[in-house]
């Protein structure tokens, strides 16, 4: 490679003096963005931080002489007041926990299922197949919540499609039940046993966070799911392209199965792969929004509320700002956590990208972005579309 | 890049995606069943996709009694175009559009152009501060959107940019993984033709505009793309950026029709057709940028 001439082109005038006026030019070039970001995501976060330890009631500015600072009040009345603020914020806990318990194995395992089939060798129609399922996916969050919510109202789509095999579909957008509640019932347990009703958490019993996700949740449930599919689905086929195909062969000649194959030596060579979309999905998971916002408000009997949802409803319909900025870190600090988390564990990349440059390669010196890059943008592209399904957040 | 298929593969092969190099040989280790099953998996799964769609413009041109009482039929029964006709000219959809085409292609411009230059500075100017600036931008771009709900609102509050253009707009301009983007696109291409240019006496900003723009096509059609589909999509911030219905766009605007503005009965078809009117920019898009959009979505951003 050309690596040796790129690296000396590239680093001699460093020490010379035609890189004069650089710092100027440097500041200049990234003031606009930098002050964007900073006015409109950095400022709001302290200012928001302010408002969750005050009494601002939604009138005048947050720093004038009224507003008082209260400490971690409004903290307290989300997570221990004993009140409604205290049992909403548990039930939005709640549904976006199963939410996320429902969404995540099984938009991974469907992308990777989709990637598989679409990725087979040779393949009539790949294109057309990659296309329809990949669609979903670049479409507004609100045209497709309101098809979904007319898919499954009672006399929908859904509950038409269900009756050709003799079911009689429930009215999913205003049916509260929780799935789990209802399968327990199946087995006769109908009522809460005494120890899990009489204590709980989050001003929530024990029993009712193991109601599960409601069936208008599952409405959401299957949006997500049907949307997200389709991004996932790329990364693993970007993965599965970049596997060599000289271990699946010696598997083929071993007389492996195509299911030996592919869980004995695809899967585990897809590990990084299957590890970034799963964190991908819990960080996205934690954000939904605009879904409950266009589709369901929170209904049926809240059982669609989410951290998110509560988080605007606090604040711009009850006027609940120090609530509703505190419901929001909350909600940052369960996010932060899992994007530490992700990060801790793909960090060995960038060990090794350290590593390449120790080695004597310069950034792109084959005219591409490197291995470790793409990887990076790649999580970075899809944690913004996965960022947006779930919360129409800016990418 | 492998983009060679052997002689006997690419004979069968009909389809200009498929890249693979297949030795010969290996389509026989699939069995006809094998094969079949696989074909009836993609088209059940291709259907399940697709199927909801057709729906969505079916429905639309049905008529309120018909769109639930016939919900999976394809073909109206009595075809009439009225939703369309109540989306157009009895609503305020037209004006939806107009300030969603507005921010859109105000911010378009807004992130290539400073999205680039950032990027552009951070990978090849030296000035104090710069990897400062870098891992600020990397940890920006961990902030969940949904967190920034409140907290931008009472930033466009407290500026006095609440309920006004510049409101809905200017936020949205702000692009840190654009930046990153960016940044990584302009480590990977060569620095010797600005070396060039720059030896010859052109200014940093001279270079910038006439040598290095040029030369980042690929990567600015990525910001292009993701930031007009970012942009048409958009919903939380312009529900926390203004209550004035004059400045609704597109995805406000649906959604308050979704929850029941239309006044009497479910309205179905209007809600759908103004779904169908509000997918189109995205799905030109789409169509136009196809293989673009499916690769860099991947990741990799070739050329």
């Amino acid at each position: 490679m050309t690596s040796a001439t790129v690296r000396t082109s590239g680093r001699r005038p460093r020490g010379g003096g035609i890189r004069r006026g650089q710092t100027a030019a440097g500041l200049l070039f990234t003031a606009p963005a930098v002050i964007l970001l900073l006015v409109f995501l950095v400022v709001p976060i302290l200012m928001a931080l302010w408002v969750s330890v005050s009494d601002w009631g939604g009138r005048g500015s947050p720093f004038s002489g009224a507003v008082n600072f209260v400490g971690l009040k409004n903290y307290a009345a989300i997570t221990s007041g004993g009140g409604l603020a205290e049992s909403d914020f548990g039930t939005s806990l709640r549904n976006n926990f199963w939410y996320v318990l429902l969404v995540v194995p099984l938009q991974t395992a469907l992308a990777l299922l989709l990637a598989s089939l679409v990725n087979t060798r040779i393949l009539r129609g790949r294109g057309f197949f990659r296309t329809a399922f990949y669609f979903p996916s670049v479409t507004s969050s609100v045209a497709i919540t309101v098809l979904w919510f007319f898919l499954f109202n009672p006399s929908g789509a859904v509950n038409a499609l269900l009756g050709l095999i003799g079911i009689k579909g429930p009215n999913w957008p205003a049916d509260a039940d929780g799935v789990l509640h209802g399968l327990l019932g199946l087995v006769g347990l109908k009522t809460a046993p005494g120890f899990l009703a009489s204590s709980g958490f989050l001003g929530i019993t024990w029993w009712d966070w193991l109601a599960g996700p409601s069936v208008g949740m599952l409405i959401i449930i299957s949006l997500a799911i049907f949307t997200t599919s389709g991004t996932f689905m790329l990364l693993f086929i970007a993965a599965l392209q970049n596997l060599s195909q000289e271990v699946e062969e010696a598997a083929m000649v071993d007389g492996a199965s195509a299911w030996q194959r592919f869980r004995l030596v695809t899967l585990p060579q897809l590990r990084p792969t299957l590890f970034t979309v799963l964190t991908l999905g819990l960080i996205g998971t934690w954000q939904v929004f605009d879904q409950v916002y266009t589709g369901s408000k929170g209904d049926p009997g809240k059982t669609t509320l989410t951290p998110a949802y509560l988080s605007y409803q606090a604040g711009f319909i009850n006027q609940q700002w120090g609530q509703a900025a505190a419901i929001a870190f909350i909600l940052f600090a369960i996010i932060v956590v899992l994007t530490v988390f992700q990060r801790w564990v793909l960090r060995e990349r960038g060990v090794s990208k350290r590593r390449m440059r120790r080695g004597g390669f310069t950034p792109g010196d084959d005219g591409r972005y490197r291995a470790a890059d793409r990887t990076l943008t790649a999580a970075a592209i899809a944690g913004g579309v996965a960022d947006r399904r779930g919360s129409g957040g800016n990418l | 890049m492998t983009t060679t298929t052997t002689p006997t593969a690419a004979s069968t092969v009909t389809d200009p995606t498929a890249v693979y190099s297949a030795p010969a040989g290996r389509r026989r280790s699939r069995t006809p069943i094998g094969r079949v099953l696989l074909y009836v998996a993609l088209v059940a799964l291709a259907v399940v996709y697709i199927y909801p769609f057709l729906i969505n413009i079916a429905t639309s041109f049905k008529t309120d009694a018909e769109a639930t009482a016939d919900p999976l039929s394809l073909i109206p029964q009595t075809w009439t175009a009225q939703a369309y006709e109540t989306v157009f000219f009895n609503s305020a959809f037209p004006r939806w559009f107009a300030n969603s085409a507005l921010v859109t292609v105000v911010v378009t411009i807004g992130r290539v152009l400073f999205d680039s230059a950032a990027g552009y500075a951070l990978a090849r100017l030296t000035f104090p501060g710069r990897g400062v600036l870098f891992a600020g931008i990397i940890g920006v771009m961990a902030v969940p959107g949904v967190v920034l709900l409140i907290p931008k609102f009472l930033v466009l509050n407290q500026l006095g940019m609440y309920d006004g253009y510049s409101g809905l707009i200017i936020p949205l301009v702000a692009d840190a993984a654009g930046v990153f983007i960016m940044k990584n696109f302009f480590e990977s291409i060569p620095v010797a033709v600005e070396e060039a240019a720059r030896i010859d006496g052109a200014s940093t900003l001279r270079l910038f505009w006439s040598v290095v723009l040029p030369m980042a096509r690929p990567a600015l059609v990525t910001i292009f793309i993701l930031s007009f589909q970012g942009s048409w999509n958009e919903l939380s911030h312009f529900i926390v950026a203004s209550q004035n219905p004059d400045l609704f766009t597109l995805t406000k605007g649906v959604a308050s029709l979704a929850s029941g503005q239309l006044g009497a009965g479910t309205q179905y078809p209007v809600r759908l057709a103004a779904a169908v009117v509000m997918t189109v920019p995205v799905a030109v898009l789409f169509v136009i940028f196809q293989r673009r959009i499916t690769n860099s979505a991947a990741g990799a951003v070739k050329e």
